[in-house]
């Protein structure tokens, strides 16, 4: 069946605009959940109503934003049925498990406790609220964990828990804690919801900065703050030391991604880490046929970095883009050309195998499996079956451009990479000396650095989307990587539906966002006296 | 069939009676959580009542006692979508790729609902009021319907055909029927669409009695004496509806040139009276716990709506809860195609052909040893945020209560 390129880009454009929208809201949530159940704890040991009007107000923040986090969720559980149906047949054998999961296992929990902690301050005793405001937190960051678990899987598929199923044409599940345990998993866990208490953290920082550059209600912001850059180091140094080892899974398991968030062309030992340049576009020939140098108008480069980064050897290799669409034969990598003929001939089995089926012929089915699933690599001791390189295969009849390209397009993933990053960076900084200044209190009086912590407060948001950009752009042409180019992944929709349904959400996000921050704004304005 | 299975990946024989098994297991979870969510769809019927309200107070009566609740409406249809991915994916890419719009706004009305309850009494929530309170219509009643609507074409059918060598889905290739990506169902009367617009409004009728049974319970009845009449007198003419609605589907249910398929071979077929026979089968324990089901909703109904108790939700919901499983069994169970394709009656969907791996439901059966705890656990806060009694009108004038 013919590909609809242009519905494509719609359902693409839908499923980031509902994910980004999504992402907006539930970091903060990730993080808020937290530190109201330190404030809520301190109240409870100390007994001082005033920490309990501290808790509440905070509380008040992140209820408003809580529900449109929800809001903006269910839409992309379903998504992945009515937009991606192709994607949810294929895998969906391993991706509805940790859907499912997470529903049994930390929905019910947030939702269930929500109850409590927003509505249970005279129902019930002061121990069962804190547990319920913990268990809150708790299931809040558990659904990250089964989310992120079945984003892992999107990311790096490995034969240590799928196999491709002959007869049902369909990838399934062949071990399921090694799904649960891989590492790319866990560890973007780790990044993401250290990422989330810093944005946290940079929030309470910021607003209780902001009262007192005001003058307001100093005692509450003074504690606020005080719990806030505690909270927020640790946080913010944890998303940094994470994020190495993020990257370092992202080089050993996506190389086209690191070489598109790196802007590597050409591949080189000693590679450098360009830590300011503007990438330049280049066609898919011009890549071919480019020399060291050529991957940017404008550079400022670290050399070795990336090499230890992603290899912990600052000699190491990091292969370019042209390595791994002319392959490197010194390095073991293939060309693109050969990984889409090997998978061509996967599908070609495939297709034979239910030609012979549908012709009652056992040995030809036999034989067929037996090529189908025949090892053609090794790759670091991993055995790579003809059947993992399917996907690559039907690449063969397209041109290597647009969503049909072997790799991520490179402006958009530098960028969004090296701003996340740089950001990541100035809230170490910002935390260092936020933390220095409230134990030594200087920061009460400390005016400069109350204004960037209270300038800051939009920053986490747009690092973290930056984040979630590179990790999702820098994925393509896959929607899982190797194995599902993201043009077989979407229904078969005639465009106007995809369409209207993007506006349709696009419209009702938009105004539902815009009241969220308008509420926010206002209980921050009221401060915590307004609060209920 | 030689496969994988287990969670080490050890190499073992699938036997098709322990397949068969493990999906007549998961499709009773899924019939399970279906139930559940009939019953906790009492908040989409407490919010189509809000209009009995007739001043500030009793409307926030309401709004508070409904919306303690709504998340868990909300989780049971999201755990719902997860345990039909992970144990049905087929039909997950079926259905939702194939009925694209009867889905989206579905969910549109659960979108526009979560941020309602949290958002409508906050004076600074840009569009005013009026706004959400028409959000929370319309889930609590177009979603609603969509909703009966939907589970309806369990038993009518669709219109769709998927290739199960290619395994591509094309919808809309029945030449003699509609295509408008899933509200056909609604539309076209040459394939049942007057028993599905029929299941939706049963469905939207059961929600409303299950809503105004649980603030009847929820809300103190001497403070709000005059709310609680009113809802009681509106229940009594939903009732109305709700046994015609009945009878229009259950007529359906006894005369529809049903679908059937063999468990052995696959071979899909239409069977007149099939699911009269499926409540029938297994020496009637369907048919048993319908009636039982039956009983206690409408006790519950007698109880509450037309007497002056309560607690009729605890008999109603209990009631809902066993007629929703029932409904969800005779579509799915002794061998009965779930996803029926009047387009062409091969393409149909079966608890067999459309399942997960054998190793997957395995897992997933493990993860479903998790329901009865959680179950206890939402018990549990339930009993903590009802021990002191109804909503009263202090609690939402207490600036402490977080009230909505």
């Amino acid at each position: 069946m013919a590909i609809d390129y242009n519905m494509l880009e719609w359902a693409r454009a839908q499923f980031a605009m509902t994910a980004i929208f999504h992402f907006f809201f539930v970091p903060f949530t990730l993080g808020m959940s937290f530190m109201v159940a330190f404030f809520e704890t301190i109240y409870v040991k100390t007994g001082k109503q005033e920490w309990k009007q501290i808790t509440q107000f905070w509380q008040l923040l992140f209820g408003i934003n809580f529900a449109i986090g929800l809001s903006t969720g269910i839409i992309h559980e379903f998504e992945f049925g009515t937009n991606w149906s192709t994607y949810s047949w294929v895998v969906g054998d391993l991706f509805g498990a940790p859907l499912a999961v997470e529903g049994v296992i930390a929905f019910f929990m947030e939702a269930t406790f929500a109850a409590i902690a927003f509505f249970g301050w005279k129902r019930v005793s002061k121990g069962v609220h804190l547990m319920s405001s913990w268990l809150l937190a708790a299931g809040s960051n558990l659904s990250a964990l089964w989310i992120l678990i079945a984003n892992g899987f999107m990311q790096h598929p490995t034969s240590a828990f799928y196999t491709f199923n002959i007869d049902t044409a369909r990838l399934e599940l062949t071990d399921f804690l090694s799904l649960i345990l891989q590492p790319v998993a866990q560890v973007k866990f780790l990044h993401v919801v250290t990422a989330s208490y810093t944005m946290a953290a940079v929030f309470v920082l910021g607003v209780s900065s902001l009262y007192l550059l005001k003058g307001k209600y100093t005692e509450f912001a003074k504690k606020s703050a005080t719990v806030a850059a505690a909270f927020g180091l640790i946080a913010s140094i944890a998303v940094a030391v994470i994020g190495d080892d993020h990257a370092y899974e992202v080089a050993n398991t996506q190389p086209t991604k690191i070489a598109a968030l790196e802007g590597l062309v050409v591949g080189q030992k000693a590679a450098p880490i360009v830590a300011v340049g503007l990438p330049k576009t280049l066609s898919i020939d011009e890549i071919k046929n480019a020399k060291e140098g050529d991957g940017f108008s404008f550079e400022i480069a670290i050399p070795g970095l990336l090499s230890i980064l992603g290899k912990r050897d600052p000699n190491a290799f990091v292969p370019g883009l042209k390595d791994l669409i002319n392959g490197n034969d010194e390095y073991g990598i293939w060309s693109w050309n050969k990984l889409v003929a090997t998978g061509k001939e996967a599908i070609d089995d495939l297709k034979a195998y239910h030609a012979a089926k549908a012709a009652g012929d056992k040995a030809a089915m036999e034989r067929i499996n037996a090529h189908f699933h025949e090892v053609v690599a090794n790759v670091d001791g991993t055995k790579v079956e003809r059947a993992e390189l399917m996907g690559y295969g039907y690449f063969s009849e397209l041109p290597n451009n647009g969503v049909a390209s072997a790799f991520p397009p490179v402006l958009p993933s530098f960028i969004s990479f090296h701003l996340m990053v740089a950001f990541g960076f100035w809230f170490i900084l910002l935390f260092v000396l936020a933390y220095l200044g409230v134990t030594k209190g200087t920061y009460w009086t400390n005016k400069g650095l109350q204004k960037a912590a209270l300038l800051s407060i939009p920053l986490p948001w747009i690092a973290i989307s930056f984040g979630w950009m590179s990790a999702e752009i820098g994925r393509q042409p896959w929607t899982v990587f190797g194995v599902l180019p993201t043009f077989k992944s979407a229904t078969p929709l005639d465009l106007v539906n995809v369409q209207a349904t993007f506006f349709m959400f696009l419209v009702a996000f938009v105004v539902l966002g815009i009241a969220e921050l308008k509420m926010l704004f206002t209980v921050v304005k009221n401060g915590p006296k307004g609060a209920h | 069939m030689e496969k994988f299975s287990g969670i080490t990946g050890t190499l073992t024989t699938t036997d098709p009676a322990t397949m068969l098994l493990l999906q007549e297991y998961w499709w009773i979870i899924v019939a399970v959580l279906g139930g559940l969510f009939v019953l906790m769809t009492f908040v989409q019927g407490g919010q189509s009542l809000l209009h009995t309200a007739n001043d500030e107070m009793e409307e926030r009566a309401m709004i508070n006692s409904l919306g303690r609740k709504w998340e868990l409406t909300f989780t049971t249809l999201v755990m719902f979508g997860g345990a039909l991915y992970a144990a049905f994916p087929l039909f997950y890419s079926v259905s939702f790729g194939g009925a694209y719009w009867v889905w989206m706004l579905i969910l549109f009305g659960f979108v526009l609902q979560a941020v309602s309850y949290e958002y409508i009494n906050n004076p600074n929530n840009l569009i005013g009021k009026g706004a959400y309170k028409a959000f929370l219509y319309f889930n609590g009643i177009i979603t609603m319907i969509l909703v009966g609507a939907a589970v309806g074409t369990f038993f009518t059918g669709s219109n769709f055909t998927f290739d199960s060598a290619t395994r591509i889905l094309q919808w809309g290739t029945a030449p003699d029927g509609m295509n408008l990506r899933g509200l056909e169902a609604a539309l076209d009367f040459s394939h049942g669409a007057w028993f599905n617009i029929a299941f939706g409004v049963l469905i939207f009728a059961i929600a409303r009695l299950l809503g105004a049974l649980w603030l009847i319970n929820d809300i103190d009845n001497n403070e709000f004496a005059d709310l609680i009449a009113r809802i009681r007198a509106n229940a009594k003419r939903c009732f109305v509806v709700f046994l015609i609605a009945l009878v229009v589907v259950l007529y359906g249910l006894v005369t529809l040139n049903g679908y059937a398929y063999d468990i052995h071979t696959g071979v899909v077929t239409h069977e007149a009276g099939k699911y009269l026979h499926n409540l029938l089968a297994g020496y009637g324990i369907q048919l048993i716990v319908f009636l039982i089901g039956a009983v206690l909703f409408l006790l519950g109904i007698f109880k509450s709506i037309f007497g002056t108790a309560n607690d009729g939700i605890k008999l109603s919901g209990l009631g809902a809860v066993l007629i929703g499983i029932i409904v969800f069994t005779l579509a799915g169970l002794n061998g009965t195609p779930f996803y029926p394709s009047y387009a062409d009656l091969q393409s149909s969907l079966t608890i067999q052909n459309s399942s997960g791996s054998e190793n997957t439901l395995w897992v997933m059966t493990g993860v479903s040893l998790a329901v009865p705890f959680v179950l206890g656990y939402i018990a549990y806060v339930w009993y903590q945020m009802k021990k002191d009694g109804p909503i009263t009108k202090e609690e939402l004038e207490d600036p402490e209560s977080h009230a909505y």
